[in-house]
């Protein structure tokens, strides 16, 4: 296997064993989805209307919870030391860590989003907008939050630094990942706009990331 | 076993870490077959030297080279093993030992050499996690085994092995210096390998 198939390899196992965080960002993107539709309440008019956005509010914060960890545990049990040693280009390390993220938190998001989607009473023509801007989206979430992970790996309990440092460079993936769902559920000509520019917004975090994240690793070794 | 021998220099090293200069001045040649104990007192800067050595840390001045004989320097060819173990705890020994050959380009077979030289095959499937501090030690340094890097850069190996360890751990060590390899270890315990020469760092007087 090469390195970075067996760092993907290992992080899944890692998030997929007990403890790990793959379980835990479903649990919490269930726990705001579900909560959500408490506090709405039986207004199913209002519920169909926002149920797209909800669901990607809730999956950018399931996300968010997750970001901490990426390279931190790494580091303190030594074997951020071990990657970035053996590692023949950091930025490429950098994105296997994001894939990894992606695997074990995104398409864990993906795949529950069409059950709770029936919580949300989520309109049939909703979901394939929904799944497909989430799917177009959430790697960019992943590679964003790596970068932010990376410049926060050797601060102690960095969640809240984390979240400062994404928020702004998460908005335009929740604008038009939002946006793409509500305009395809509607039937709108907005639908492929939104989507072009949700991709744009992933494949620019994919060119930016992984080169911002090895300069953030390198200047946080000590 | 060992790639073709490497000699290591550094030059005029000097390292700082939060503003304070921990070292300078430190210079050495290491060449193949050669090894280095590295002495101090806490504080004295010997995991700064190893970190700056295996290029995890930027000096602040002076440089480390890696030659193959009479050639141009090549790249760092030196593995560390610093006193994390660098297990992951939710992964089996050997899930780790396998993730470590295919993050070192090694051979299937590396890992059963560590096995071997580590005495692992007691607690082989075993949750790195539940493992004892001596036994993680041992399952952390197989990595020197699985790596076969021709430079060992080892901070403290032997703290908390018991004395049959230790006894291989030297053995493991004497093995790669006969091969063309070389190693700096920094260690308080009494560490008898042959040849070996003892490098003593000073803790540089606080700047007032």
């Amino acid at each position: 296997m090469s390195a970075l198939a067996a760092i993907i390899w290992r992080d899944v196992r890692l998030a997929f064993r007990a403890g790990g965080g793959a379980l835990q960002a479903v649990a919490f993107f269930a726990l705001v989805v579900v909560l959500f539709s408490l506090a709405v309440g039986p207004d199913i008019a209002l519920m169909r209307k926002i149920a797209g956005p909800v669901l990607w509010t809730a999956a950018l914060l399931a996300t968010l919870i997750s970001l901490d960890q990426i390279w931190r545990a790494d580091r303190e049990d030594g074997s951020l030391d071990i990657i970035v040693e053996t590692s023949d280009a950091l930025p490429l390390t950098a994105a296997a860590k994001a894939a990894a993220h992606w695997f074990s938190t995104g398409l864990p998001l993906i795949i529950a989003t069409p059950i709770l989607g029936v919580i949300l009473n989520l309109p049939a023509s909703a979901y394939v907008p929904v799944l497909m801007s989430l799917a177009i989206g959430t790697p960019g979430l992943s590679l964003i939050g790596a970068f932010a992970s990376a410049l926060a790996v050797s601060l102690p309990r960095a969640n809240l630094l984390i979240s400062i440092i994404v928020a702004p460079l998460y908005a335009p993936i929740l604008i038009f990942g939002a946006g793409a769902s509500i305009a395809g559920a509607a039937g709108a000509a907005q639908y492929a706009p939104n989507l072009m520019l949700l991709g744009a917004a992933t494949l620019f975090a994919a060119l930016f990331s992984p080169i911002a994240s090895a300069a953030a690793l390198r200047s946080n070794l000590d | 076993m060992v790639e073709p021998p490497f000699s290591l220099s550094a030059r005029d090293l000097r390292a700082s870490r939060g503003g304070r200069d921990i070292f300078e001045g430190v210079s050495f040649v290491l060449a193949p077959g050669e090894a280095i104990l590295l002495r101090g007192a806490n504080g004295a800067g010997k995991t700064t030297l190893l970190r700056a050595v295996a290029g995890l840390l930027r000096p602040a001045g002076g440089a480390v080279e890696f030659c193959r004989d009479t050639e141009e320097p090549t790249e760092n060819a030196a593995i560390y093993c610093g006193v994390q173990n660098g297990l992951k705890a939710a992964l089996s020994v050997r899930e780790n030992l396998d993730f470590w050959v295919s993050l070192y380009g090694a051979e299937k077979k590396a890992a059963n050499d560590a096995i071997n030289r580590f005495e692992l095959r007691g607690f082989i499937d075993r949750r790195a996690g539940a493992l004892s501090t001596g036994q993680a030690r041992r399952a952390g340094l197989a990595r020197l085994v699985i790596a076969q890097c021709p430079v060992w850069l080892v901070d403290e190996p032997v703290a908390a092995m018991d004395r049959d360890g230790v006894a291989r751990f030297i053995q493991l060590v004497v093995d790669h210096l006969g091969c063309g390899g070389s190693a700096i270890i920094a260690s308080h315990d009494a560490l008898d390998i042959p040849g070996a020469r003892t490098m003593t760092m000073s803790a540089k007087a606080a700047a007032p």
